[in-house]
């Protein structure tokens, strides 16, 4: 991707105001029927930190994703974001997040330009020709922006729904499998996008199997194992091979080799 | 334009920039309405008396059928990539959503029953140039009713797995009241008399469309949000 600078679509330099805690969760649950998808996850992630989830699938990352960016209630607990109680306010959560989940959020009978278009009106943000070209130029996307997306491959509509992000104005980034997909040149992109993006105050939480990538743009890590927390430390105490090694054992069950 | 507006005009013209390129609905519906024409005259014969009888409620027929399958796709386009969660989580009333979506299936319905009654012309020898007036007021009318619930419930069954099954038993018994009143003001204004003579019926399909519409967009959010 291009290396103009991920502030050059956002069209500002200025830092995000500061506030004090941008997540703060305490004793979060989540069940279908039965089944316990969360159990009694807390945590505080404050502006200008990134937090990466990691573990196996099935353990959670995905829904705790989707319940701090409003799409899901959980069964109890308490959860605010941005400020604001998630469950009662989620208006107001909402208009401080972004989100890039497993799917794109790509109509594939529009192009590229015309998505972007689309999800800047409805997000309230500046839809102005420039802007839209200036956010496919960064996710290197500026010569298909006219080629509808059923055309594209994978890792390009990742890119499209990055560029989404770039037209925004959340203070917190939720990413799911963010780098998935994209070849060495995005996933280099998009690692120094999100450390430049906490550099302003922003705050990220990044569900991932990638460790090194993960860990590149994380302050914290934590592991999720049967929907609990099962370590959460400062990224700088962890080495990639220590974290390898605590994964095995606190996510794959003793004896297991990566 | 304000904010409000703009999204709803957004949702149209992403709605109708869509099906125009993927050309998916307007194909298969106009394709129905073709058959459906073939199987009404095979079933009512040359007889002119037993056409003129029938042709409101045959006419009604055929617009609720292609309804059936054109609102029943409205949101399945926001399945796909999980654009849904997109629309839940922009920010405002996401009743602009709904009326964005509704002005789209208004649309399409228009189209759809400008090609059923020129097929009906051709296909039954009916002049209706004398009564264009009196029907196309009936029609928007009836169509407004029949879209504001068909784009609602058209929410309500887009994320559910038995969808196609669903959709109909639930829309058509909700859309009785505008089917019954589209028909009887359809058959006044074809019988040649003054619309004034179908004003208890137009009153009816208006005060319908109404409690419809304020449904919908009072209703929508908490559709959306599941």
């Amino acid at each position: 991707m291009r290396a103009t600078g991920p502030d050059a679509a956002r069209g500002r330099t200025a830092p995000f105001p500061a506030s004090n805690v941008m997540i703060q969760a305490e004793h979060l649950r989540k069940t279908y029927g039965p089944t316990a998808v969360l159990d009694d996850v807390s945590l505080e992630l404050g502006t200008g930190q990134g937090l990466t989830l990691l573990g196996p699938n099935g353990t959670g990352k995905t829904t705790l994703l989707r319940i701090v960016a409003t799409l899901l209630r959980p069964t109890s607990g308490l959860l605010r974001v941005a400020g604001a109680d998630a469950v009662k306010e989620p208006e107001a959560v909402r208009g401080a997040i972004d989100m890039v989940g497993h799917g794109s959020w790509v109509y594939e009978d529009l192009s590229a330009l015309e998505n972007l278009r689309f999800w800047a009106v409805m997000g309230g943000h500046d839809a102005g020709q420039a802007r839209l070209r200036a956010a496919l130029e960064e996710v290197e996307l500026d010569a298909s922006a006219d080629q509808r997306a059923r055309t594209f491959s994978a890792g390009m509509k990742r890119r499209l729904a990055l560029a989404r992000v770039l037209l925004g104005r959340a203070r917190l980034l939720l990413l799911d499998e963010p780098f998935t997909g994209l070849d060495r040149a995005g996933r280099k992109w998009l690692g120094e996008f999100l450390l430049s993006f906490k550099a302003r105050g922003g705050a990220l939480v990044v569900a991932t199997h990638s460790f090194d990538a993960g860990v590149g743009v994380a302050d914290r890590v934590a592991i999720l194992a049967g929907g609990r927390i099962v370590l959460d430390r400062p990224a700088a105490d962890l080495g990639l091979e220590d974290l390898r090694r605590l994964y095995d054992e606190l996510a794959m069950g003793p004896g297991t080799a990566s | 334009m304000s904010a409000y507006a703009r999204r709803a005009w957004m949702v149209v013209w992403k709605d109708v920039l869509a099906e125009r390129r993927s050309k998916e609905s307007l194909n298969a519906l106009v394709f129905f309405a073709l058959l459906l024409l073939f199987v009404f005259q095979f079933a009512l014969g040359p007889e002119r008396a037993r056409v003129e009888a029938a042709l409101p409620g045959l006419l009604w027929l055929g617009f609720i059928l292609s309804g059936l399958l054109a609102f029943g796709r409205t949101f399945l386009i926001e399945r796909e990539n999980d654009c849904w969660e997109g629309l839940v989580l922009t920010p405002g009333d996401k009743s602009a959503i709904y009326l964005g979506k509704l002005a789209g299936n208004v649309l399409v319905m228009v189209v759809v029953e400008v090609v059923l009654v020129a097929l009906f012309a051709v296909f039954f020898a009916i002049d209706f140039t004398p009564f264009l007036l009196g029907l196309a007021a009936v029609l928007a009318l009836g169509t407004l009713g029949l879209a504001s619930v068909g784009t609602l419930f058209g929410a309500v069954t887009a994320q559910m797995r038995a969808r196609e099954l669903l959709f109909p038993v639930l829309l058509l018994p909700a859309v009785v009241p505008v089917l019954l009143a589209s028909v009887s003001a359809t058959q006044t204004v074809l019988a040649g008399e003054p619309l004034a003579e179908a004003a208890a019926w137009l009153k009816l399909l208006a005060a319908a469309d109404l409690v419809y519409l304020v449904v919908g967009v009072l209703t929508f959010e908490f559709v959306l949000e599941g």
